[in-house]
């Protein structure tokens, strides 16, 4: 067990709270950078898909897991963030620009839409992002004009200081800039974690009218909740879209929103590691299914992807709903602990609903 | 006459919808969850019935079989609350929509296992002959989705309203530790509910099964109905039904004169309107809860 002990404010908020931790993330740095060294290109374009559910997921995380609005339309602001990034680049804008543009885009546009959904809480708001999620489908098509509707765009070449990265030809290139992206995204989104702003996410999570109580303003922190969501899930799909290398109306399903919100709750609800973890098991099941299918001829049903992502999801609210990186907690306290933890330590508390409902 | 004619197909279509939305709004009203996987409860409902019915699987008479169905799938229901929902008894919305689309997704899965990913039409005699009356020709299966339709909801609405039963789902609803020192079996109740909601949704499949063919994806209409029940108002059982109907009327109209392509946005259109402007519904039972 590692006490700290606290000699000035600054200790609550520090972005390591020690030594060990950041050595400990230092390490992991270190291993990122020299993945390609070690893996084929095959292996090497796997883990740069992992990294990019990675980014979706931190989106939708922040809205869910740090604000408790839920999402079921984050598909549409993928497919927002990867049509804008690409439309610009085919416009001349060097991706350099274009990239971060297309992410402010899609949070302007999520703000927007937001203004009208933060009347909503809980069910509703689900409700009304699903619809989004659906017409966006035929929306790709009756814009066809600028998005290519049904028989897609094919994504444009990126140059990034004059060395085209192309998956391809140079994977390594790819899992480099992918890499940069996601160490600036998660940096963004742990400094957020720590400023009055995502402060007031947690509150407003916890509970609205306390928030208010205490003086947030619930709706413009939802708002800016819901467009900073909206951004980096967008910057997620632009990568998505680009990695893919073409895309159409039918890329992003609301069935990938739902995939999304599948990881963050496998993953573990709240943390920034839980959008790791879960867009790991994310990425990797159709993979390891299919890898179980061939040898065992019989289990290869069609539709079993679902029924196996449903499975696991319903397994893990039921038994595990902190997630993967809960489980990882519970252990590593057991261990720091040992042998005084206790069983009931990270029991959930019993609690009644009420209704928000007068009559 | 065509107008009369997409009227009467909206109408019945707009009943399905308002099934579904109904067994939302029961699950709604007794516990405060949303069950996103109603529209595959129907589905699953639907596909009970061929079971039961359809020659190559067990065969039996139409009637004889609508009340066995019913009650295998008032049996599913309870048993999908006492063993998955109940874990999560009292814990907050966000978890159980996620748990209601995965039990969606494990269902669809399960029922394309046993019965195939082919679609299938349910053998039922309310699918024969058509009715011709001032001009327009209405489907015996249509005429039968608004009787049963209405005549449901009309006795759920009372069943809320008046029973002993009904009275207690509201009030476990509405503040589950008060209703617990007032006596009710708040756990009972909801698994009471759930039942319910799954029986009603198995009348929604056996009417859809009877209005044409039926596939694994038919529980995706449940989208609809869940813009049918935000249009009519979460909470109100005739408000559901009205939502339903509406987006059923609008769906054949929109495809009808708008441009192709624009048509299907309607319904879902017609529910971010709602959302924006009537936030609670057109039949609005909600309050912003105050300090």
């Amino acid at each position: 067990m590692r006490f700290h002990f606290k000699t000035s404010y600054d200790h609550d908020i520090r972005l390591f709270p020690d030594w060990w931790n950041f050595s400990a993330y230092g390490a992991l740095l270190l291993a990122m950078v020299s993945l390609p060294l070690l893996l084929d290109s095959f292996f090497l374009s796997e883990v740069t898909n992992v990294m990019i559910w990675a980014v979706a997921g931190l989106g939708l995380m922040l809205l869910t897991g740090q604000t408790g609005q839920i999402s079921l339309g984050h598909s549409a602001f993928m497919a927002l963030g990867c049509y804008t990034c690409a439309i610009l680049m085919n416009a001349g804008v060097p991706f350099l620009l274009a990239f971060p543009l297309a992410g402010i885009i899609t949070g302007v546009v999520g703000a927007l839409i937001a203004v009208p959904a933060l009347r909503l809480h809980g069910v509703y708001l689900a409700i009304a992002t699903l619809a989004l999620a659906i017409i966006t489908e035929d929306i790709i098509v009756i814009l066809r004009q600028w998005t290519g509707g049904v028989n897609g765009m094919l994504a444009p070449d990126i140059v990034l200081f004059g060395v085209e990265v192309n998956r391809y030809v140079n994977p390594e290139y790819w899992y480099y800039m992918v890499l940069a992206i996601v160490i600036i995204v998660t940096l963004i989104y742990r400094n957020l974690l720590r400023s009055p702003l995502g402060r007031a996410f947690a509150a407003v999570r916890d509970s609205e009218v306390s928030a208010q109580a205490m003086g947030i303003n619930v709706a413009r922190t939802k708002t800016i909740a819901f467009g900073l969501s909206c951004a980096i899930t967008g910057l997620g799909g632009a990568l998505m879209g680009l990695f893919a290398g073409a895309f159409n109306n039918e890329t992003f399903t609301f069935l990938i929103a739902i995939q999304l919100l599948m990881m963050i709750v496998v993953g573990g609800m709240g943390f920034i590691h839980g959008a790791f973890l879960g867009a790991i098991v994310i990425a990797f099941l159709p993979q390891g299914l299919s890898i179980v299918t061939d040898s065992f001829r019989w289990m290869s049903v069609p539709g079993l992807e679902f029924g196996v992502f449903g499975a696991i999801l319903i397994f893990f609210i039921v038994f595990e709903p902190m997630g993967l990186y809960g489980r990882w907690l519970k252990i590593r306290t057991w261990f720091e602990l040992f042998p005084f933890a206790r069983r009931d330590m990270f029991r959930r508390q019993k609690s009644y609903l009420k209704t928000e409902r007068v009559r | 006459m065509e107008f009369m004619q997409l009227l009467i197909s909206g109408l019945a279509n707009g009943c399905v919808y308002g099934l579904i939305a109904l067994g939302f709004v029961l699950i709604y009203k007794a516990t405060e969850a949303v069950n996103f996987a109603q529209g595959d409860f129907m589905m699953l409902g639907a596909f009970v019935m061929v079971g039961l019915v359809n020659p190559h699987f067990l065969g039996i008479n139409f009637w004889l079989a609508v009340p066995l169905a019913l009650l295998i799938m008032g049996a599913l229901g309870y048993l999908l609350d006492i063993t998955i929902l109940r874990s999560l008894f009292g814990q907050n919305q966000v978890a159980i929509v996620i748990l209601t689309i995965a039990l969606g997704f494990v269902i669809r899965f399960v029922t394309g296992v046993i019965f195939g990913h082919e679609p299938m039409n349910l053998h039922s005699p309310l699918a024969l002959g058509d009715v011709r009356a001032f001009g327009v020709v209405i489907s015996m299966a249509d005429l039968a989705v608004i009787i049963v339709t209405v005549i449901l909801t009309i006795m759920l609405w009372q069943f809320f309203q008046r029973t002993r039963l009904g009275l207690a789902m509201q009030a476990a609803s509405q503040n589950q530790m008060a209703a617990y020192y007032m006596g009710i079996p708040v756990k009972r109740v909801q698994g009471a509910v759930w039942a319910l909601a799954a029986v009603v949704a198995c009348v929604a499949g056996i009417l859809y099964g009877s209005k044409g063919s039926l596939d694994i994806s038919a529980g995706f209409i449940g989208i609809k109905a869940f813009a049918a029940a935000v249009i009519g108002g979460f909470g109100s059982l005739p408000g559901a039904l009205m939502g339903g109907l509406i987006v059923g009327v609008i769906e054949p109209f929109a495809s009808r004169y708008l441009p192709a392509g624009y048509g299907q946005l309607a319904p879902y259109v017609l529910l971010i309107l709602v959302l924006v402007f009537r936030p609670h519904g057109l039949f609005a039972q909600v309050r912003t809860k105050k300090v």
